[in-house]
């Protein structure tokens, strides 16, 4: 009976093998085709026309603007709710808000996208009249709400692990609840805390629907957040939508960029993963 | 200021003759204090004199540590903890318990050190600077000076200040409690409170500590809750026994530990029970 | 001696914590109620634009190119059969792995690698899923682009959420059970099957029900590999009425679910379409909620019964 267990042990390491495996060799002709200096110095990402443009900055830029606005939301306040509840509210209040905040991350994607396209742009576009129908702004706050429960659960997590004592000290030379958790509490708590930033860095980095359905398929350099642009994710949603025969160029850079992708948020979990070690070591 | 002539016992009925005449710094009356519904601490009356270490001794579970925390409020933190009675500190004679006190005011005037130490994640500067700046201290000059002066009377000064601005955690177990003395001290509170602050210390930090709380005692009031016998012996001067939350008997501590008038006294310190 | 103006600061200082103490407490009651009030104006808003669309038409009609009479019958059943496959896959791989890195597994240098393998899975953005069941399964393993090719990828992709659950309900036993089984002569697995299972069913039904709540709600990986959008028939048929009674064809049919019909409809203009997008969203969101509020209570009920 071991034995089946262990292959099944064994299985995740497979998928690992198979990730890996698959995005190397399927993207390996494109990179063998596709000078580095063109994949950084064109300025458009058009691999797919007769001429080709293979400037990966303008997807990276869409990505790195919606994480931006994504993280600009999520990470303040998470960060609030998660001192809140952690050193503020009641125990039976936290017991039913954590639930309820974590259903945030259960709502499907595509939901949020529609939502983004077609609530919040129109809302955010009677603020400013001049925002264009598909945005990186709407996108990106959409995307920060869903990611406010990686924020919180963790951080939360990660706070009330330091230990009372702690909190004592400062009390006992007068200090009130608010004081402690600043000055005692998100010190004592940091690199728990900086693991959940780096794993919601990860996880927006890594979203694809809500900003192929509200931030744009077109590609465009540009860090300007009331701009529609695309991101990695949906380049690779707008080709998939299409026909694609394997090995073509439009199959080829659909991996090419899934393997960049894969490197960046493969950077960012061994970063939160070891922050999180880090921590638990020092609690 | 007021003069007792009167230390207390069980009651407050018995009155037992003046030994010494002493300032009360804080003074106990009809302390009863309710965790939920269990009830912890029984009618405590004591005087604590100014300018001295009282020590509380006593079985686990006697409330020793309870006491101590009343002083500070500290059990307001936490709900379900009801207080009935009145402390009163010196000089000024409030009663810390009454109504609308705001115990983070009644914090800023003791200090206290806790059983195992608990220097908070920043650099030794920073550690002992916290309760100076809560206090409204925050140009730079008087901050060094109250900062290096603390570190002095926690005998840390020495082995601390070239790497003032390191963390603090880098320090061993005993200077890290010498850490979080000289930051109970910085501000000049009126009464340090002491809670089994060496039980966690090998001989050689507990040694020192005691040294330490001997010098304290010329310049701050001293109450310090300990498990062990002999170091009550040695540090101090007026030393209570208490027993499920009750305070039995309370004395100059040469005399509680050779004459003890109470049986149960007389029984905790001769080992019978512990 | 302290003068007067000492005891005066000290009032102000303490009155001054205590206010920012109160204004912080309103604040987060504030952003606590404001963050869960955006869920509740998603459903809202779902429910205006779509609660009326649905009815038996829209629940038993192929899509359309006329919004009205389009409906959702073969996405709820490709995302029934899609489910069918996930599961049989996720669930024992997941167990078997849970069990053995929590049971069976030496703490050695392997063991940690696996540990964060699985970490890192769980990271990995579901796209990517997508794209290595394009690269594996629909091309080189011939699977075509189909159930079987989408199924697995989200098997794939849900994997570590049953391993992790399995774990942690393992991890809650205390250790004096297992030590009680094997003084009595049971081997690894004995104590497994008959002691330690038993006692974790609740959190490992909790860690399935989230899984497949994930996989109900995903449609990047099933773009990739290229399930269409426009699927106006119905795969064929698992189980029919005569021997062999238990037919595979199915697996290998084109497909649709409903994240994906609902992602359609978003990207047609017009307000018909939009509202079918509402409906298929309300009826997905509907499900995944419902599913994750069952985890929620299942996994309260299975902490508060046991009393060690």
């Amino acid at each position: 009976m071991v034995w089946v267990l262990r292959a099944g042990g064994w299985v995740s390491v497979l998928v690992t093998l198979g990730i890996v495996i698959t995005l190397g060799t399927e993207s390996w002709p494109f990179f063998v085709e596709v000078p580095l200096g063109r994949l950084i110095n064109d300025t458009m990402w058009t691999p797919l026309f007769a001429e080709p443009q293979y400037g990966i900055g303008a997807l990276l830029a869409g990505t790195l603007v919606t994480t931006g606005v994504a993280l600009a939301v999520a990470i303040p306040l998470g960060t609030i709710l998660a001192i809140f509840l952690s050193e503020f509210a009641e125990p039976r209040f936290r017991d039913w808000v954590k639930p309820m905040l974590e259903l945030l991350s259960a709502v499907p994607t595509v939901v949020y996208g529609y939502f983004a396209l077609l609530t919040v742009t129109p809302l955010l576009q009677k603020i400013y009249p001049d925002l264009p129908q598909f945005s990186m702004l709407s996108a990106g706050m959409i995307m920060g709400i869903m990611i406010i429960p990686y924020v919180t659960s963790l951080g939360e997590d990660a706070m009330r692990s330091v230990p009372m004592l702690l909190r004592e000290g400062a009390f006992a030379l007068g200090d009130g609840k608010l004081g402690v958790a600043l000055r005692v509490v998100f010190p004592g708590a940091f690199s728990g805390l900086a693991a959940a930033y780096v794993l919601a860095i990860s996880r927006a980095v890594g979203e694809t629907m809500i900003v192929a359905i509200a931030a744009g398929l077109q590609p465009k350099l540009t860090l300007n957040p009331l701009d529609s642009a695309a991101t990695v994710t949906a380049f690779i949603v707008q080709v998939s939508l299409g026909d694609l025969p394997h090995g073509s160029i439009g199959y080829q850079s659909i991996f090419a960029t899934g393997a960049v992708l894969f490197l960046m948020t493969l950077g960012f979990n061994l970063a939160g993963h070891a922050l999180r070690k880090r921590f638990h070591r020092a609690i | 200021m007021r003069t007792t002539s009167q230390l207390s016992s069980l009651s407050g009925k018995e009155s037992v003759p003046s030994e010494v005449e002493v300032a009360a710094k804080v003074q106990i009356r009809g302390l009863n204090f309710f965790y939920g519904n269990h009830q912890v601490l029984r009618s405590v009356t004591m005087d604590v004199p100014a300018l001295q270490v009282t020590a509380l001794i006593g079985p686990s579970g006697c409330g020793k540590t309870t006491l101590l925390r009343c002083l500070n409020r500290m059990h307001d933190l936490y709900p379900g903890n009801r207080y009935e009675g009145s402390i009163h500190v010196q000089p000024d004679g409030a009663d810390i318990l009454g109504a609308g006190v705001d115990p983070i005011q009644v914090r800023m005037r003791f200090g206290m050190v806790f059983q195992k130490p608990n220097p908070f994640p920043k650099s030794i500067y920073e550690n002992v600077a916290y309760g100076l700046r809560l206090q409204g201290v925050n140009q730079r000059r008087e901050l060094d000076e109250r900062v290096e002066k603390a570190l002095r009377e926690a005998a840390l000064w020495d082995e601390a200040k070239s790497r003032l601005h390191q963390m603090a955690h880098n320090l061993s177990g005993g200077q890290q409690q010498r850490l979080c003395i000289a930051r109970a001290i910085a501000t000049d509170p009126d009464v340090v409170l002491f809670d089994e602050p060496t039980s966690a210390l090998d001989p050689i930090a507990t040694s020192k500590i005691e040294e330490l709380i001997v010098e304290l005692k010329k310049r701050v009031t001293v109450m310090i809750v300990t498990h062990n016998l002999q170091q009550a012996g040695r540090i101090s001067d007026m030393t209570a026994f208490m027993y499920l939350g009750e305070l039995i008997e309370l004395g100059e501590t040469n005399r509680m530990f050779t004459n003890p008038t109470k049986p149960q006294t007389e029984d905790y310190i001769s080992g019978r029970f512990g | 001696m302290r003068s007067e103006a000492f005891y005066r600061k000290q009032e102000v200082l303490g009155r001054r914590r205590r206010a920012l103490d109160q204004g912080f407490r309103v604040l987060g009651m504030v952003l606590t109620l404001g963050t869960l009030g955006v869920l509740g104006i998603l459903l809202l808003n779902l429910a205006v634009h779509g609660l009326s669309r649905i009815d038996w038409q829209f629940l038993t009609s192929f899509p359309s190119r006329r919004a009205g009479e389009a409906g959702i019958l073969s996405a709820w059943v490709g995302t029934l059969l899609l489910m069918l496959v996930t599961a049989g896959v996720a669930v024992p791989f997941g167990l078997a792995a849970g069990i053995y890195l929590e049971e069976y597994a030496p703490k050695n240098r392997w063991t940690d690698f696996i540990e964060i393998n699985i970490a890192n899975l769980a990271g990995v953005p579901s796209i990517l899923y997508g794209l290595m069941a394009l690269g594996l399964f629909v091309y080189q393993f011939h699977f075509g682009q189909s159930l079987l090719s989408g199924g697995l990828a989200l098997a794939c992709l849900v994997l570590p959420i049953v391993i992790v659950a399995t774990r942690e309900s393992l991890r809650t036993i205390p250790s004096s059970i297992r030590e009680a089984a094997f003084a009595l002569g049971a081997t690894r697995w004995q104590a497994v099957w008959h002691h330690l299972l038993p006692y974790s069913t609740g959190g490992i039904a909790t860690g399935v029900i989230l899984a497949m709540s994930r996989a109900i709600g995903e449609s990047a990986p099933l773009i990739t590999i290229g399930a269409l959008t426009f699927i106006a028939f119905l795969p064929p048929a698992p189980l029919i009425s005569q021997p062999p009674f238990v037919l595979f064809d199915w697996l290998f049919s084109p497909f649709t679910a409903l994240p994906i019909q609902m992602f359609n409809w978003v990207s047609r203009p017009g307000e018909e379409f939009q509202s079918n997008a509402a409906a298929a969203g309300l009826i997905l969101i509907g499900i995944t909620l419902t599913m994750n509020a069952t985890a929620i209570l299942l996994r309260r009920r299975a902490q508060r019964n046991i009393v060690w």
